[in-house]
């Protein structure tokens, strides 16, 4: 078994696992044949565990992070997310099970154009069916400080702010688990740091499991546990 | 619930954003030009049947040599439809001690219920509608009775016992009929003083007729009732048999109609394919989103399913609007060419434009939607993961089998049907292969010219099924264009062949045979132009190979020839109006063999053929003659024309009159004054007012194909705007791309240019190849009309083509070149 955590300083797993894989390999047919992007990971993330995976460019890490969220299928291989298994639900169970425990932060932000701020943060509350979505969203929104925004569209917002009203979408549901690709990738540095600093606040107040993809290493290291890739491969 | 919910409210917030705007506005034009069409066709095919029915004076009319019992009246009346009596009849008229055989009609109230009679003070003046009909003891006779007579206005007639009063000169019947019968002058007058004449006797030959009229619906059935109720002896008419020549023109202008409106549909439906292909293409992060978010695939589904119906329904309605506005719009800003007010428009149109609506959405957005909730998830990490390809069958089937349906649902004619699919399929085939081809040359291209058309034609062959894509559709528009534009044409040069200027406006008829010579005399020396002159001999068909024709069955209830005395000639010259479709036309040889002629209308009606032998009953005398050939006759050239003509020398003794046409210079009205006193056995009929009639139909029916064409002009040049803006997302990212790595702004419009010259020539090149095929199987097969090759029809789709795409294209990819480039890239970023 390759489990390789790299427990950092703070480490203290003594809650339930939130998220868990068996031997999770992905393979994907390109022109030179099959390519294994993904291979043999295994690993245990508790609720309420921050945990960073780091690495080169095309170790991997965005893959690992699409199949722990259940947003693409492995080859072969386990996953329990939130206590459900993966492998025994089809695509639209999967995307039942994000509704109600999942939350997410892209590097493109990947909010939707032509709805407001206020109303991306919403799409979440209204997908899971919430009859609360305006109050819910306006609460987040003024979580991450940007309620006076919350009539403006994304292309009216400088990219800082479109992370953080994809901070607030994605904390307003209280989700069991946070999955963040990249957060700060497509931000300079300044803002980056505001919007890594504001993540983790937001991360801590809410008690969620946080799963980041990061080349940097300050963000990476303000989790409680560091997983380094290399090649599809944990090390 | 929740999805309806969702996809309300994201609709109105897309809306705000104008996300959905090109969709919207795609198919809201599209059911614009569909329902404006449908107006249009229903309003004018209507004042068309309208102004034909004036011809009749009624919408239906039923005929009898038996007096019409008082059953079909009242039931006219419990049905809520018009009714009114008409009886004619031959008399002789006199004033002081002048007579002349006339042609009477005695009306009751009402009368007519369509059209207008025309009465003016003097005989031979233009005339002026008149309300009403002649009070009892007036009568109202035409000019050339008055001419006959020495009568005028305020003099008395002796019509059988009774003496009526001159109350105004009858200038025109809407009914005055075409037929010889009733070439005679005309009289009208009160049906209530008729009995008064006492010219109704055992035994006199009366055309009784009872005029009906109403909206349409109570008069189809008002008419099946008439069907089955009417006495065998009765005779119903309607506009379909009304004359041949309005017969002939409204049903070339409804199938021509009825093709236009489908060209636009077609049109629309490529329209609406490109806009829902642009609205699923922008969908996609959007549905990945959702979701990575949580929802399921058929909760994607049922998203946008139900915004694109809410955007139907909007459209639909939206479209419904302006399209009525449009043609209302049109039909205001060209009143002058109407004489009458037109019909309102009924509300069928709408109906089409809401199901139109509905069906180019299933059979064009559904499979690309279908594709859209098929987008993985991932996509949100990895954006060049977009849905699998959908299968053929899925892709094309829906929008085949709801072009199949509403192609068959406009023409409803298997024939008709299967020409106009089986060319538009292979039309389409070859368009698509000619891109393909397109497409693979680009490359070589590429090499010798300069940046802006290296980047244009790279664009080409780089969105390799877009181009092709755009080629199908700027083809397929420019080629209905220039298709409708040829048999426009012919339709046109048609009607103005059959309807020349110069067309004859005066039939005469009963030119005693000594007075043949001095007649044409006088027409010549007065500037008419005279036409033949053909002896004219009363006989009836007796027998068909020795059968008697007593109780034969004729085709169809229009014309019976069989039962009634025909107008004979003979002449050794075939007319140019008149082409031998069977048998052959008598030479020399044959001339004093019994031989005849037959026109197809007289041919078809009897079921006689080439070879068979007639007998006829001419002046008591038995004649009996074998048919020689068959003839086709063009009714509206206005000649001299007969559907039995014998060879010469065979009936050349029988007592008979001659007859001619001519026409004469709207101010031969006088020499016509002084030739009915110098000539008062001939009868003059004034056929002007008839030609009027019929031109003013033909010009109606050019002026709807001239309408229809503005609209599937319009519908057209959507298509092209809706096909350029399919590929507006990409352009204007790599516009930035090209200004941000130092382009100009001249070289990268130049590029867009290029590209539109390169895909409006090829679309042209291939629309002329396409409409000249589809313009001769139209033309010839359809609208039965000789086809004439056209070379400026190709100069036509290529520099029309060209121009065409080039202004649609730099008016949608303006803006597109104009954006700063920071601005696109930010929003791509």
């Amino acid at each position: 078994m390759s489990h390789n955590p790299m427990p950092s300083a703070q480490a203290q797993i003594t809650r339930e696992s939130v998220l868990k894989t068996d031997h999770l390999t992905k393979q994907v047919n390109s022109p030179e044949g099959p390519l294994t992007i993904v291979q043999d990971v295994s690993l245990d993330i508790a609720a309420g565990e921050s945990v960073a995976v780091v690495g080169p460019s095309g170790a991997g890490k965005s893959t690992l992070l699409a199949l722990l969220a259940g947003l693409d299928a492995p080859t072969s291989g386990k996953i329990w997310l939130a206590g459900a298994d993966l492998s025994a639900l089809d695509e639209d169970g999967r995307a039942r099970l994000r509704a109600q425990r999942v939350g997410f932060v892209f590097q493109a932000f990947h909010l939707v154009p032509a709805l407001t701020a206020l109303e991306n943060v919403m799409l979440p509350l209204e997908l899971a069916g919430r009859t609360d979505a305006r109050s819910g969203a306006l609460a987040a929104l003024e979580r991450v400080g940007l309620a006076m925004r919350k009539g403006h569209y994304p292309r009216q917002l400088s990219g800082g702010e479109q992370q953080r009203i994809a901070l607030a979408r994605a904390f307003v549901t209280s989700p069991a688990v946070l999955f963040a690709d990249e957060p700060t990738g497509n931000l300079d540095t300044a803002t980056g740091e505001r919007v890594g600093a504001l993540l983790f606040e937001l991360n801590a107040h809410s008690q969620t499991t946080l799963v980041l993809v990061t080349h940097e290493r300050d963000l990476a290291s303000r989790c409680q546990r560091t997983l380094q890739m290399e090649a599809g491969r944990l090390l | 619930m929740r999805a309806l919910s969702l996809a309300v409210r994201m609709l109105a917030r897309e809306w705000r954003s104008g996300e959905l705007g090109v969709l919207l506005l795609a198919l809201t034009i599209a059911v614009a030009s569909l329902t404006g069409v449908g107006f249009l066709v229903n309003r004018i095919g209507a004042a068309v049947d309208l102004q034909a029915t004036e011809v009749l004076a009624a919408d239906v009319r039923l005929g009898s040599p038996q007096p019409i019992s008082q059953a079909s009246l009242d039931e006219a009346g419990r049905r809520g439809v018009l009714a009114t009596r008409s009886t004619r009849l031959l008399s002789v008229v006199f004033h002081d001690d002048q007579s002349q055989l006339t042609n009477i009609h005695a009306v009751s109230a009402g009368y007519p219920l369509r059209g207008h009679v025309l009465i003016a003070d003097e005989p031979f003046a233009r005339g002026e509608a008149v309300a009403g009909i002649p009070p009892r003891g007036e009568v109202w006779p035409d000019s050339r009775l008055l001419a006959a007579t020495g009568a005028q206005v305020g003099s008395s007639l002796a019509i059988g016992a009774a003496t009526l009063r001159v109350g105004h000169v009858l200038i025109s019947l809407p009914d005055q009929g075409g037929t010889f019968a009733e070439l005679a002058p005309s009289l009208l007058m009160n049906l209530q003083d008729l009995p008064a004449t006492q010219l109704v006797q055992p035994g006199s030959r009366v055309s009784y007729s009872v005029l009906f009229a109403g909206d349409r619906t109570r008069i189809d059935d008002f008419k099946s009732w008439l069907l089955l109720n009417k006495k065998p002896a009765e005779r119903l008419r309607d506009i379909r048999d009304a004359s041949p020549q309005i017969k002939s023109a409204t049903e070339r202008a409804g199938r021509f109609l009825s093709l236009a409106s489908l060209v636009s549909v077609l049109l629309c439906a490529i329209a609406v394919a490109m806009s829902a292909r642009r609205y699923v293409h922008r969908r996609l992060d959007v549905v990945a989103l959702m979701k990575t978010l949580g929802a399921t695939s058929a909760f994607t589904l049922s998203v946008s399913v139900l915004q694109l119906i809410a955007i139907a329904f909007v459209a639909a309605v939206a479209g419904s609007a302006v399209g009525f506005l449009a043609q209302e719009w049109l039909l205001r800003a060209l009143k002058g060419l109407f004489n009458t007010q037109l019909p309102p428009a009924n509300l069928l149109p709408l109906g089409l434009g809401f199901i139109a609506a509905i069906a180019l959405l299933v059979g064009f957005a559904l499979p690309s939607l279908l594709q859209l909730a098929r987008v993985p998830t991932i996509r949100v990490l990895r954006r060049d993961v977009g849905a699998p390809p959908t299968l053929v069958l899925l892709a094309f089937g829906p929008a085949v089998a709801v072009i199949a349906l509403l192609i068959y649902w406009v023409v409803r004619d298997v024939r008709l049907f299967l020409d106009f699919t089986l060319g538009l399929a292979g039309f389409i085939a070859l368009v698509a292969g000619a891109g393909w081809i397109l497409v693979h040359l680009a490359g070589r291209l590429r090499g010798g010219v300069g940046i802006a058309w290296r980047y244009g034609v790279a664009n080409l062959s780089r969105r390799r099924a877009e181009s092709v894509l755009q080629i199908v559709a700027f083809g397929t528009g420019i080629m209905v264009l220039l298709m409708l534009g040829i048999v426009r044409n012919h339709v046109q040069d048609s009607w103005r062949h059959s309807l020349p200027e110069d067309l004859p406006n005066y039939f005469f008829v009963n030119i005693p045979p000594d007075e043949r010579a001095p007649f044409i005399e006088f027409l010549k020396a007065r500037g008419a132009q005279t036409s033949r002159v053909l002896p004219m001999i009363r006989g009836r068909l007796t027998a068909i190979n020795d059968r008697p024709v007593e109780g034969a069955q004729s085709a169809g209830d229009g014309e019976n020839f069989a039962a009634r005395e025909q107008n004979l000639t003979w002449t050794a010259e075939l007319g140019a109006d008149n082409s031998v479709v069977a048998g052959r036309w008598w030479n020399r040889e044959d001339f004093g063999k019994p031989l005849v002629s037959l026109a197809t209308e007289f041919q078809e009606s009897l079921h006689v053929r080439v070879g068979d032998r007639l007998t006829f009953d001419i002046g008591g005398e038995s004649v009996a003659a074998t048919v020689a050939s068959i003839r086709k006759v063009k009714w509206d050239s206005f000649q001299p024309n007969f559907f039995i003509v014998f060879a010469p020398g065979v009936i050349d003794n029988t007592a008979g009159t001659y007859m001619t046409s001519a026409y004469f210079r709207p101010a031969g009205a006088i020499a016509l004054a002084q030739l009915a006193r110098r000539f008062p056995s001939v009868s003059i009929f004034d056929i002007d007012d008839l030609l009027a009639r019929v031109r003013s139909v033909v010009d109606k029916a050019v002026f709807a194909v001239q309408s229809v064409f503005v609209f599937t002009v319009f519908a057209g040049l959507t298509v092209l705007l809706a096909a350029v803006q399919s590929s507006r997302d990409e352009r204007r990212f790599e516009s930035a791309m090209l200004r941000t790595l130092g382009a100009s702004r001249k070289v990268v419009l130049q590029g867009v240019l290029a590209e539109f010259t390169v895909l409006g020539l090829l679309s042209g090149l291939l629309a002329s190849v396409g409409a000249s095929i589809a313009g001769y199987f139209v033309a010839t097969r359809v609208l039965a009309l000789p086809y004439g090759f056209d070379p400026s029809v190709w100069a036509l789709g290529l520099i029309g083509g060209a121009v065409l795409v080039v202004f649609s294209g730099w008016l949608a990819t303006r803006s597109v070149v104009n954006q700063p480039p920071l601005a696109t890239l930010r929003a791509n970023g």
